[in-house]
């Protein structure tokens, strides 16, 4: 069994405050430093340098955070004001709440829930209302049109993601997250499950919002989607939601099908944040290569070819699984 | 009172509304609006509002003379500025009778393709940049800045060319930029198959552009449709073949053509042009007699005798006509001139209708319009 963070303190509530600090600080230095692996890699795509400030470019990133910080937060006068202000705070929490899912080794995991995919994909839910209330809040036409395309997409795509990890937890035979790494032994089940590993990453991508499914902020048509009316720190919450939503997810692929923190030579934590930021680099490679879908191309190829190679990998899976 | 920007709410209908795509908008290209009627995401109908980069240049034509007037047609279409630049100094020269020197007839023939296939890389572009592409605009930049820097050596500008004069052009070409025009047509025809594998062959361009923003036949004659528009109907039309201007009967190049109509074709076609103004550029490095570059007795005052003119050359973008009423006098009396993107973009309430927002924005990519060239 790993051990729970509440064996390291005797106090429940500093338990709670030291897992709210870590996850935190975890956060922010993470979308920081995927924003500069962003641009450098989109740079080196691209043919360009990128940016330069600081050693490696790293520093632009501060200035950056620095700007978004002090930027004035503008309220526009025709929103409606809860849904707007609610919005950017309620699309961040569901993913510091889902980082503490995560097994990183062997021993190193916050707590480890028996039904934690089911619990990961009930949080993750949420998601898609803030991205509503934003849409609907702003009463702004581009951003209502994105948000209700980034409704439209994101349950769309959810039943081929969960349908691609049903065949895991069948496979593990568990629902707790731990377990299912801990059940990938010797071979990962990437191996074993092809088909829902590509449905998984394709889904993921989707329900990210990244290119090529960026449809709901799709820049050359809709402005800036669901964000258009924010500005300032208020849009910073989105930018650092879509990066802290890509470690979710990446870091949920790696579980179910990578093996989580195994791995030769190295120790575990180092092995999953190898598998989740390799996986980051390959969703931003689709990003800078692709164009971007059109919405109905994109919700029938949800409804029309993903889900239902997802159900025949499902069934496949279920008579194999019976004969073994 | 409605104002002017009320177009919140559709008065008739509680399912449909409006959209005001513009004028600032990432994918306007510049400060074209459209007014768009939409159900859903599907287009009822589109109103392009035009003008707000109207900058009088046919007033402006008739207040000053025929040679003060010469940095304006650059300025008409600045992505082809080279193309406009010449063509108005060969309708002046064709109203005149002054005979141009064959080396500045070369070097004009090597500027407008060069022209054209940068303005044409511009496009590539912004059309993916519209699809959602971003990297293959920063590959078609980086060819681009090598023909402005082979055109900035000799004329001097960027983007607004003045080369042109009446009679050839303002200076000479030397080696140096020969050589450079043939190190840049072998290196761009490598180019080529990675344009395709990056940008045709892809399964999501081909997704948004086959089948999507087709031109029906009748909308040639309705409002005049011209260039790779028109080509991609299956027409060879083109003006540097029907009626060759200069000495563009002297080279060996092809009308590419394509039959559907549609964005995709579009695209093709214009592909195939980059590589036949690579041809001809190729023809006229390889031939370019030694000379004056412009001619010797240039008449002191431009004064066409009395009468109408109309001369057309084939920009980037279509036919770009010039139409001049003289009274005799140095001043034109008149200056008309036949832009292509604006025809090309009247068709677009036919085209945008029944498709959807997306592809209103791939559509409007793909005829490649230049707003200002539009407003003028």
């Amino acid at each position: 069994m790993p051990s729970n963070i509440l064996h390291f303190f005797d106090n429940f509530w500093l338990a709670i405050g030291a897992t709210i600090a870590i996850v935190m600080a975890y956060l922010s230095v993470n979308a920081i430093m995927l924003i500069w692996l962003e641009r450098k890699l989109a740079a080196r795509i691209q043919r360009r340098i990128g940016p330069t400030r600081g050693p490696f470019g790293l520093v632009q990133q501060i200035f950056d955070m620095v700007k978004l910080f002090s930027k004035e937060l503008i309220t526009p006068d025709h929103v409606n004001r809860v849904l707007y202000l609610i919005a950017p705070v309620m699309i961040f929490a569901p993913v510091m709440a889902l980082c503490t899912l995560f097994p990183i080794s062997a021993t190193w995991v916050f707590h480890d829930y028996s039904v934690a995919v089911v619990l990961l994909l009930a949080i993750s839910g949420v998601n898609i209302l803030a991205i509503f209330f934003a849409g609907w809040g702003s009463n702004n036409k581009y951003a209502l049109l994105g948000a209700v395309r980034a409704v439209a997409q994101n349950i769309s795509y959810e039943i081929p993601l969960i349908l691609s990890i049903i065949p895991i937890v069948m496979m593990a035979n568990s629902l707790s997250l731990y377990g299912i790494a801990d059940a990938q032994t010797g071979v990962p089940y990437v191996l074993l499950q092809p088909i829902a590993a590509i449905i998984f990453i394709i889904s993921a991508t989707a329900e990210t919002n990244r290119a090529p499914f960026d449809i709901p902020e799709a820049e050359s048509e809709l402005v800036a989607g669901f964000h258009t009316e924010y500005s300032g720190m208020r849009f910073g919450m989105f930018f650092f939601a879509e990066y802290s939503n890509m470690i979710i997810v990446c870091g949920l692929a790696t579980v179910l099908f990578l093996g989580g923190w195994k791995g030769p030579y190295l120790p575990g934590p180092v092995w999953f944040f190898i598998k989740v930021y390799a996986l980051i680099i390959l969703m931003m490679w689709f990003r800078w290569t692709f164009p971007r879908l059109r919405f109905d191309q994109l919700m029938k190829f949800a409804w029309m070819v993903l889900v239902p190679l997802a159900l025949i990998n499902l069934l496949i899976t279920t008579f194999v699984l019976k004969l073994i | 009172m409605a104002s002017r920007f009320d177009v919140v709410q559709d008065a008739e209908s509680r399912d449909t509304y409006y959209l005001n795509m513009g004028p600032q908008h990432p994918s306007t290209h510049g400060v074209l609006r459209l007014k768009l009627h939409l159900d859903g995401e599907t287009i009822l109908s589109v109103d392009p509002v035009i003008g707000y980069g109207h900058r009088a240049h046919e007033k402006m034509a008739e207040n000053r003379d025929y040679l003060q007037f010469l940095p304006n047609p650059s300025r008409v279409d600045y992505i082809s500025g080279m193309i406009y630049n010449i063509g108005y100094c060969q309708a002046i020269e064709r109203a005149m009778g002054i005979e141009v020197p064959e080396r500045a007839e070369y070097i004009r023939v090597i500027a407008n393709e060069l022209n054209r296939i940068s303005s044409h890389l511009l496009w590539l572009g912004t059309f993916l940049l519209d699809l959602g592409a971003f990297t293959p605009f920063l590959y078609a930049f980086d060819d681009r800045e090598k023909i402005l820097d082979i055109l900035d050596r000799v004329t001097g500008s960027r983007l607004t060319y003045c080369y042109g004069r009446f009679g050839g052009v303002t200076l000479d070409v030397d080696d140096l930029f020969l050589q450079q025009t043939a190190e840049f047509c072998t290196h761009f025809k490598t180019r080529f198959a990675l344009y395709e594998e990056l940008v045709i062959d892809n399964v999501i361009f081909q997704e948004r552009t086959v089948g999507v923003g087709v031109f029906e036949p009748d909308l040639i004659q309705k409002y005049g449709v011209s260039g790779p528009c028109l080509r991609a109907m299956g027409q060879a039309n083109d003006v540097r073949k029907d009626e060759p201007y200069g000495i563009y009967d002297r080279f060996d190049f092809d009308i590419p053509t394509q039959m559907a109509g549609d964005c995709f074709v579009r695209s093709l076609v214009r592909m195939d042009e980059m590589r036949q103004s690579v041809r001809i550029v190729e023809q006229a490095v390889k031939d370019i007699p030694d000379g004056p570059f412009i001619a010797p007795k240039v008449p002191k005052r431009i004064r066409p005798a009395e009468g109408e003119y109309h001369f057309c050359v084939e920009s980037a973008r279509g036919n770009f006509g010039i139409y001049i009423v003289s009274d005799g006098s140095d001043i034109p009396f008149r200056l008309k001139m036949r832009t292509p993107s604006f025809a090309n973009m009247a068709t677009m309430p036919d085209v945008m209708k029944g498709t959807l927002l997306s592809d209103a924005v791939a559509i409007l990519g793909s005829i490649d319009i230049v707003v200002p060239e539009i407003d003028r």
